[in-house]
């Protein structure tokens, strides 16, 4: 993978920001990583259909700190009647005061990163960019050099915490240009259990970009469930590393929901380290105007006897660009896999692009793996039968489409958080039945 | 009810229909015969509106009013309804949310008050008998799974809901055993009244011992080549398609 240079602005970038105290080490090495590649151009097999570093140098100016933020209140961020851990953060920067934790502290700790280095310095020390990648994604570089906050959440072994965690990361571009790189580290411990929901909302016509760098640790026997919301503005630009690791006998479900922003990139990896794990991996992108989604995923089969199963889903409208990437890696270990992979898209205007492909490297030989993608329009014979009933073609067309996501909620088992993300889906749909 | 005068279609360059004559009146059945690939399902498909087929010529007059201008869904709020020789399996919509969308935007074409939940359900319970058909069924995704009986019910099931005036049952036969057959026939006949009329598209005569025609039809090349009663069916079952044939190439 060559990565060049073509970012004038690079020096500028790097100047504009002051490292923070914490994680010295990491963030020089990653800013002599990024001296040394620069951000990804167009020749970058990875970042192929995504031109997301000659938009930012176009869009945003480096040398200005973020404006204050004006969130009084998150009410409209809200997921109403879910009755959960609430972590704020606006404009890069965690917010005690519009933060809310409500789970006993014996269940689970949720606290700052920054505060984590010192006071849980021997856990964080272990996990801490281990899982993301400076070298092979500039942008967790970028993100690892000049992180300016982060959570930090540890749940104790044989521990369900009962309410989940929504992470709300707003940022306000009312009065200026936001720019904002953010972390996560979470450790599930053994037998534990998890639910995180993650939703980003920008606020204002102004720019902002947001860089968030995961990671997340699923011990053995215990599990996780994850769901991403992105339902941001209109020039919104974002790159997301998330990283999970499961070990023996964990189970990892995932939700990604892709609504709107300017350019969303999610580069998403589940490691699978551990034997007898079960990884159930879904999205769904259903883009319109100018937005470009891209999902670059990763299963990384490392031991044997475990089964993923990955099913991102596509509904492109307006100029919209949708990008697919589906990396499966079984390594020579990793007998008796079962890995499967499914990216179905439907096109609906002739404007709206999708790019994707499935990337399957399977070097241990008694495995069950498949693949499939597809991209079309909507079944016309179906949207007949419909019609034929008397319904009309607008929503006979919504039906199909509602139906065509229905399934990618499956990893959701929160009828809260499903609930809310159906209305989403409904809303984008205009959905009248 | 419905005039078809010298109506002709095709799909892509393939000519198909080459100028049928029809007259339905309300309170009739009418069965429509022929040999395989001899334009009965295009016949059925163009009275539904299905968009594949280009009518290039003549006229079909339904209740006074010129179907061919209809949308599919507008024929469908006229009264029209096409029971599918293959109903389209659609995951994720269940019937009922299916039939609820259908009977509502109905109502709504026709002026009437949409259905309340409750309302909607009290109709369903009632037609859910008439086909014998059960509830954890029309829970279920549409049509995905069912067997080739149960999706012939369905479609019955959904002709009763939508009370329709004129039923166009596209080889409903086919895939059937004869306990189905006979549930689904007597369905239909049930919704049979003086108002409104029935078009049975079949190849066999076998359907029509249990759905009894008042007249048949015999479709050829895209043409009806012969006419007649309820016993022309009979003679057809007797001796075959290859006698209509050889009359045709001798006229």
């Amino acid at each position: 993978m060559s990565t060049v240079i073509t970012t004038k602005s690079l020096s500028e970038i790097i100047g504009s920001f002051s490292p923070g105290q914490e994680a010295t080490e990491s963030r020089k090495q990653a800013i002599q990583i990024l001296e040394a590649k620069g951000l990804p151009a167009g020749k970058n097999e990875e970042y192929r259909f995504t031109p997301i570093t000659r938009a930012i140098e176009n869009v945003f100016t480096w040398k200005t700190e973020n404006s204050p933020a004006e969130i009084n209140s998150i009410d409209q961020f809200l997921i109403e009647g879910l009755d959960a851990n609430v972590v704020v953060f606006v404009n890069g920067k965690f917010s005690t005061s519009l933060s809310k934790i409500i789970s006993p502290a014996n269940e689970i700790k949720i606290k700052s990163l920054r505060e984590a280095f010192s006071s849980d310095s021997e856990l964080v020390n272990s996990y801490f960019n281990k899982f993301v990648s400076p070298e092979t994604d500039s942008f967790a570089a970028l993100n690892t050099a000049f992180w300016q906050d982060g959570l930090f959440i540890h749940v104790p072994a044989n521990t369900s915490v009962e309410k989940p965690l929504l992470l709300l990361h707003i940022n306000d571009a009312a009065q200026a240009q936001v720019i904002a790189h953010t972390r996560l580290l979470a450790i599930v411990e053994a037998r534990s259990k998890l639910s995180v929901i993650e939703k980003f909302n920008t606020l204002g016509d102004q720019a902002s970009l947001h860089t968030f760098s995961e990671e997340i640790e699923v011990k053995e026997n215990a599990a996780l469930e994850y769901c991403k919301i992105q339902n941001d503005g209109g020039k919104a630009y974002q790159v997301i590393n998330t990283n999970i690791r499961q070990a023996d006998s964990s189970r990892v479900d995932t939700f990604t929901i892709t609504l709107s922003g300017q350019i969303v990139r999610n580069n998403f990896t589940i490691t699978i380290a551990g034997e007898k794990c079960e990884s159930h991996f879904n999205g769904l992108y259903m883009l319109n105007s100018n937005t470009l989604g891209d999902n670059h995923t990763v299963v990384d089969h490392q031991k044997p006897n475990s089964f993923s199963n990955e099913m991102y889903k596509g509904v492109l409208d307006g100029n919209s660009k949708g990008v697919f990437n589906g990396k499966i890696f079984v390594r020579p270990n990793a007998q008796k896999t079962n890995a499967f992979q499914s990216n179905r898209n439907i096109a609906l205007s002739p404007s709206s692009t999708i790019n994707t492909k499935p990337q399957l490297e399977i070097w241990a030989d008694d495995v069950k793996c498949s693949h499939g993608c597809t991209i079309g329009q909507l079944d016309e014979e179906a949207m007949f039968y419909l019609q034929s009933r008397g319904i009309d073609k607008t929503t006979a067309q919504a039906m199909m489409l509602y139906a065509f996501t229905a399934e990618t909620l499956n990893t959701i088992s929160n009828e809260t958080v499903k609930n809310y993300v159906d209305a989403l889906i409904s809303e984008r749909l205009h959905k009248n039945f | 009810m419905l005039s078809i005068k010298n109506l002709q279609a095709r799909i892509g360059d393939k000519q198909i229909l080459n100028g049928i004559n029809l007259d339905v009146k309300p309170g009739e059945v009418h069965a429509i015969m022929g040999p395989n690939g001899s334009g009965k399902s295009t016949l059925a498909s163009v009275l539904a509106g299905r968009e594949e087929f280009e009518v290039t010529g003549g006229e079909v007059v339904y209740n006074g009013k010129d179907l061919l201008e209809f949308s599919p869904e507008d024929r469908a709020r006229e009264g029209v309804f096409l029971a599918f020789q293959y109903p389209v399996e659609i995951p994720g919509v269940s019937t009922i949310n299916f039939m609820k969308t259908a009977v509502n935007q109905i109502r709504k074409y026709r002026g009437q008050e949409t259905l309340d939940a409750v309302s909607f359900l009290g109709l369903m319970k009632e037609k859910m008998k008439l086909v014998e058909i059960d509830q954890s069924l029309l829970n279920r995704s549409l049509n995905e799974g069912f067997s080739g009986g149960e999706k012939k019910r369905n479609e019955i099931f959904q002709m009763a809901m939508l009370e329709p005036k004129l039923s166009i049952l596209d080889e409903t036969d086919s895939g059937l055993d004869i306990d189905a057959l006979k549930i689904v026939a007597s369905g239909v006949n049930k919704l049979r009244n003086s108002n409104n009329a029935t078009i049975v598209v079949t190849h066999y005569q076998r359907l029509l011992e249990y759905i009894v025609p008042d007249f048949v039809h015999v479709l050829y090349k895209g043409k009806i080549v012969k006419s007649g009663g309820k016993e022309l069916a009979l003679e057809l079952e007797a001796k075959g398609y290859d006698w209509i044939k050889d009359e045709v190439a001798v006229a």
